[in-house]
């Protein structure tokens, strides 16, 4: 064996979204960082999709954009179309989506990673971790080299024990023609940790020649076009292209059901858990028997491609009846498939084994990111690795660990529902998952963690100096709106009651005239301009009458944050003793294996009670006090 | 007495009952509602944190203790910004304020544990029957119009829109309409079933119904002196220090040839199995015999009181023996009201943890889900669509506080069962 001869301080294995983010991280922080992958072509890879954001999904895309992530930037980048989502139902829910050109994302992520500086790649397969005691040590390859690095982080992905099935054959692979990593799987499933399979599935790939556009809705991108990046303007987007939309009818329904006996999972060949939200065409068709159709959405892979991704079919059936199915659906008459759809079932590791820095509890620096803690997504996936990779960094500078909380941001969520609640299916952000999602909104991702990112050290100085401004435009521009006061009869106030419609019998400030409802941030831009009494950007206004319109809400939650931080003042040991007279056994046991390190933790366990609480918050302060005394 | 304990107390006092004294010294003062009016009058003391119970300000008002009045102070201090503290949560507090020493530490837990037991004890009695029926009812009502506003905002290429939607509107009226309709039926008793079940049982002949006649003070019950008259199960609703109790006089234990009262024993062995007390009478003049002991019932300690009756005959000190028995006279009244402690007390219902402060508790969170469905109401007109769902969130919360929580995880399920979401 030979032992290379560089040191690391963080080796990131995976150069997936999760990778990426990781060692990109890892690198910003000043930890010397390699990047090791299976190969190198595929770094930044979309496996599945070609789309970054959606809802839940770009909240967590402009919260790794805030701590200096690249997804973002390279989703401008790539993006050919772009859509606004829910943008009549509140800025706490409005998102963004990209159709992106597969080779444009790949490449602007790997100019992301050439020009990161502490970064190096290296292409070789990892076969074994290099343990010692109850501490990683580095990894070892397919070659038989040795990396020796304090921090290891494992973003694989579905590489682990990867089976694709396409009917009723199945062979062993991570993705349509990529090798798994089985010998690492076999090496993590001796680990003391809770192993399980899930599945994840995808379309066939048509031939955008053999489709009949004509006829098909077309959906085009939106105007203005919204980016997905703090620093990005929409003139770095490439050339945009539209979408279609088609249907599935009674006949592909027809074709899917006699398909059905030669379905994997009808037929028990899959074991592993699919996604209830991202059901196969085979699971629509029997689970919502009575449709009459299904939407499909035709997208783009690329610019320079003609292939698309047929989303809403994805399928392990026999190739055969995925032609005849495919063929039966207007627009598609004469498709050619260009890659027949499957699923593919991996290993993944229980996420209630990790701490919230995504570190493992029982191997010290070896951290895992990404679809190996069972969740799904591009996006979920790049947070989990950002915040992995940052938590790396920090351990091998001997710096203390990071996590975001459940208030924060949307990582928080995510991260807190992985530990607390496992995952029984692939695990995907939605924004009904968090509760504070009033404050986590894509608007204020800047506001609420890019100094956090600064002090970290993920924020570089350009991203840093961008915030900056803009946090004290929006701070000036409140205060200039809450000094300007239109007084009923006068020109600011008839102006603004042209404006919007609204009536001012008492003397108002803008700032509250921007909290009523039926206000908006551009009829005040509009009067101000009118009435020449200030000229404040339009941008700036629309992040004032935002704060404005939730302040109230904002209050609220503000006390039952304070709430929630006082728990999280009050430690529970790790070698807590749960057995507590009061405490109902299953509660017990959930506590003593999800050992959560604070009260706020422990009242996130299912089943934990405020009298269970009360009770808990008695013992640990009786043993503090033991301790003392 | 009510007492409120935290930063507020003293701002709720003294919009109460007026400016207080120096802390520690008690005053006669006039508790007034909002509107200045008088909801009674009793004495107000002030102790100054950390030299107090909790180890935080602490206002005690002290009333004649009518539940009626009670209950309008305790809307009052509501209305001011107090909350009904959980059970044991006062010394709860006074522990983590270290007003209480590391040797009174178990004991705390062990009331936190009790008491939470009493209380969900006591909200199980007034969730029964029709009152639990429409609450679930609502609540379902909020799940299903969460699992389409939650599915409307997360999944939006679905096209499910539920601003457009008007049925979603009404939905909101209607929930609001009912939650107004359970809070004023519950205000008026209609149908909360509230109190303890107390049964009266005993071998033939003890005076079991003489007692029960004597508690309600009317004659309802036939008082014979032929052993088994009483064939049947008789109750009658009483209260006693401010919880209601609903009180079964039964059948005499013995075992009987005559098929009619066999099953009058049968009954009254079933209505003590169920009842939170049982009142185990016996004759003081009369020692037990192998019959009686044989028609024991089976029912442990805490829910059993012996009570040794006709005391007027054998000449005992009436109240509270040595065995924990309670000594009375049916006939002449004497050692009732150590009897009315007693129930109140072995029945595990201390009056401010019990059953009237269970059924508070439900009220308000009703109150509080009707106040945020109907705001959930206005921003949906506004077209704040991720505000109204934040106020049907709360509202939801605050059914799930009565009937169980719906995590976002539910809710999901239902969506995914719902709806045929995913690309």
């Amino acid at each position: 064996m030979m032992i290379h001869p560089q040191r690391y301080d963080v080796v990131v294995v995976g150069g997936g979204h999760a990778g990426v983010e990781a060692a990109l991280a890892a690198a910003r922080m000043g930890a010397t960082t390699l990047l090791l992958t299976q190969s190198i072509e595929t770094i930044g890879q979309m496996s599945c999709n070609p789309a970054i954001g959606g809802i839940g999904k770009s909240h967590l895309v402009r919260e790794i954009d805030a701590l200096g992530g690249a997804m973002a930037l390279s989703a401008d980048r790539a993006g050919i179309q772009f859509r606004t989502l829910n943008g009549r139902k509140g800025p706490a829910v409005r998102a963004t989506r990209a159709q992106a050109d597969r080779v444009l994302y790949r490449n602007a992520v790997r100019s992301a990673v050439e020009n990161q500086s502490n970064l190096t790649v290296f292409q070789q397969s990892v076969v074994d971790l290099h343990v010692r005691g109850e501490r990683v040590r580095g990894v070892d390859t397919q070659m038989g080299l040795r990396f020796e690095a304090g921090q290891v982080v494992l973003t694989t992905g579905t590489f682990l024990g990867g089976r694709i099935h396409i009917g009723l054959q199945n062979q062993a692979g991570g993705r349509a023609g990529d090798a798994p990593a089985n010998a690492l799987a076999e090496r993590l499933r001796a680990m003391p940790l809770r192993v399980d399979r899930l599945k994840t599935g995808t379309p066939p790939r048509i031939d955008g020649r053999s489709i009949r556009f004509q006829g098909l809705a077309e959906q085009p991108g939106d105007e203005p076009r919204p980016t997905m990046s703090f620093l990005s303007t929409p003139e770095v987007h490439p050339r945009q292209v539209a979408c279609h939309i088609t249907h599935t009818n009674g006949r592909t329904h027809a074709v899917v059901r006699e398909g059905l006996a030669r379905s994997p999972m009808f037929t028990g060949a899959i074991e592993g858990v699919g996604p209830r939200y991202c059901p196969s065409i085979e699971d629509k068709v029997v689970r919502f028997a009575d449709r009459e159709q299904h939407q499909i959405f035709v997208e783009p892979e690329g610019l320079d491609t003609f292939e698309v991704y047929p989303n809403g079919i994805s399928t392990s059936l026999p190739f055969d009846v995925q032609l005849a199915m495919v063929r039966t659906i207007q627009g598609f008459e004469q498709a050619h498939i260009t890659r027949p759809g499957y699923a593919i079932e991996y290993d993944f590791f229980d996420p209630r084994d990790l701490a919230p820095t995504l570190e493992t509890r029982c191997i010290g620096g070896l951290y895992f990111a990404g679809q190996i803690n069972g969740t799904t997504g591009y996006e979920e996936a790049a947070a989990q690795g950002l915040l992995a990779g940052a938590n790396a960094a920090l351990a091998a500078a001997n710096r203390s660990a990071w996590h975001a909380e459940r208030y924060e941001a949307y990582m928080g969520v995510l991260v807190d529902d992985l530990l607390n609640h496992g995952v029984t299916e692939p695990y995907r952000m939605f924004t009904s998952r968090a509760e504070y999602r009033l404050r986590l909104r894509q608007d204020n991702a800047d506001f609420r963690l890019t100094p956090k990112g600064r002090e970290l050290g993920l924020v570089d100085d350009q991203r840093w100096r961008v915030f900056k401004v803009r946090k004290r435009a929006v701070e000036e521009g409140a205060g200039r709106l809450a000094g300007i006061v239109a007084t009923p009869g006068g020109d600011l106030a008839q102006a603004l009651e042209a404006a919007s419609g609204e009536r001012i019998d008492v003397a108002v400030s803008l700032h509250g005239f921007l909290k009523r409802p039926g206000v908006d941030a551009s009829q005040v831009g509009a009067a101000l301009r009118q009435a020449g009494a200030a000229e404040i950007d339009n941008a700036v206004l629309a992040q004032v009458e935002i704060d404005a319109k939730y302040e109230g809400y904002m209050t609220r939650q503000d006390m039952e944050i304070a709430r929630v931080k006082a728990n999280d003042e009050v430690c529970l040991a790790a070698d807590f003793n749960y057995e507590i007279p009061g405490l109902s056994n299953e509660l017990k046991e959930k506590l003593r294996t999800r050992r959560p390190a604070t009260i706020a933790q422990a009242a996130r366990v299912p089943g934990v009670t405020p009298a269970a609480l009360s009770l808990l918050l008695v013992h640990a302060k009786r043993r503090a006090g033991r301790r003392a005394a | 007495m009510l007492r409120i304990s935290g930063e507020r107390a003293f701002a709720i006092g003294q919009a109460i009952a007026g400016a207080g004294k120096q802390p520690g010294q008690a005053r006669v003062a006039e508790f007034k509602d909002g509107d200045s009016s008088t909801i009674d009058r009793g004495i107000a003391i002030r102790f100054r944190g950390p030299r107090s119970y909790t180890g935080e300000d602490v206002l005690e008002l002290h009333g004649h203790g009518s539940p009626v009045a009670m209950n309008r102070l305790l809307d009052r201090a509501c209305g001011l910004g107090a909350r009904l503290a959980r059970p044991g949560e006062f010394t709860e507090r006074a522990f983590l304020n270290d007003k209480i020493d590391l040797a009174q530490a178990e004991a705390v837990a062990d009331l936190i544990d009790s008491s939470t037991g009493q209380a969900a004890r006591s909200a199980m009695r007034s969730l029964d029957g029709e009152f639990s029926r429409r609450v679930h009812g609502i609540d379902r009502l909020a799940t299903d119009l969460r699992v389409h506003v939650e599915a409307a905002i997360d999944f939006a290429d679905e096209e499910i829109d539920f601003l457009a939607d008007s049925d979603i509107a009404a939905t909101v009226q209607t929930i609001e309409r009912e939650l107004a309709d359970v809070v004023e039926q519950s205000r008026r008793g209609q149908v909360l079933r509230d109190g303890l079940d107390v049964v009266i049982a005993g071998p033939p002949n003890v005076g079991k119904s003489s007692l029960l006649n004597r508690l309600l003070a009317e004659d309802r019950a036939i008082v014979t002196e032929v052993p088994g008259t009483t064939r049947d199960l008789l109750s009658a609703d009483i209260e006693v220090d401010g919880v209601a109790v609903r009180l079964t006089d039964t059948a005499g234990l013995r075992s009987s040839a005559d098929a009619v009262e066999a099953i009058g024993v049968e009954r009254a062995r079933s209505a003590a199995a169920k009842a939170d007390l049982v009142l185990l009478v016996e004759d003081a003049n009369r020692p037990a015999t192998a019959e009686d002991a044989a028609a024991g019932l089976d029912v442990a300690a805490p829910r059993r009181l012996r009570v040794r009756n006709k005391i007027d005959l054998s000449g005992e000190a009436p109240g509270r023996g040595a065995a924990g028995e309670v000594r009375i006279s049916a006939l002449t009244g004497t050692g009732l009201d150590a009897l009315r402690q007693a129930i109140s007390a072995a029945a595990g219902v201390d009056p401010a943890e019990g059953a009237y402060l269970a059924r508070k508790r439900h009220l308000d969170a009703l109150a509080a889900a009707a106040r945020h469905v109907g705001e959930a109401g206005r921003r949906l007109a506004e077209g704040f669509g991720d505000l109204a769902a934040e106020e049907l969130r709360q509202a939801h919360g605050h059914l799930g506080d009565i009937v169980g929580a719906t995590t976002s995880d539910d809710l999901l399920g239902e969506i995914f069962a719902s709806f045929c979401i995913g690309k």
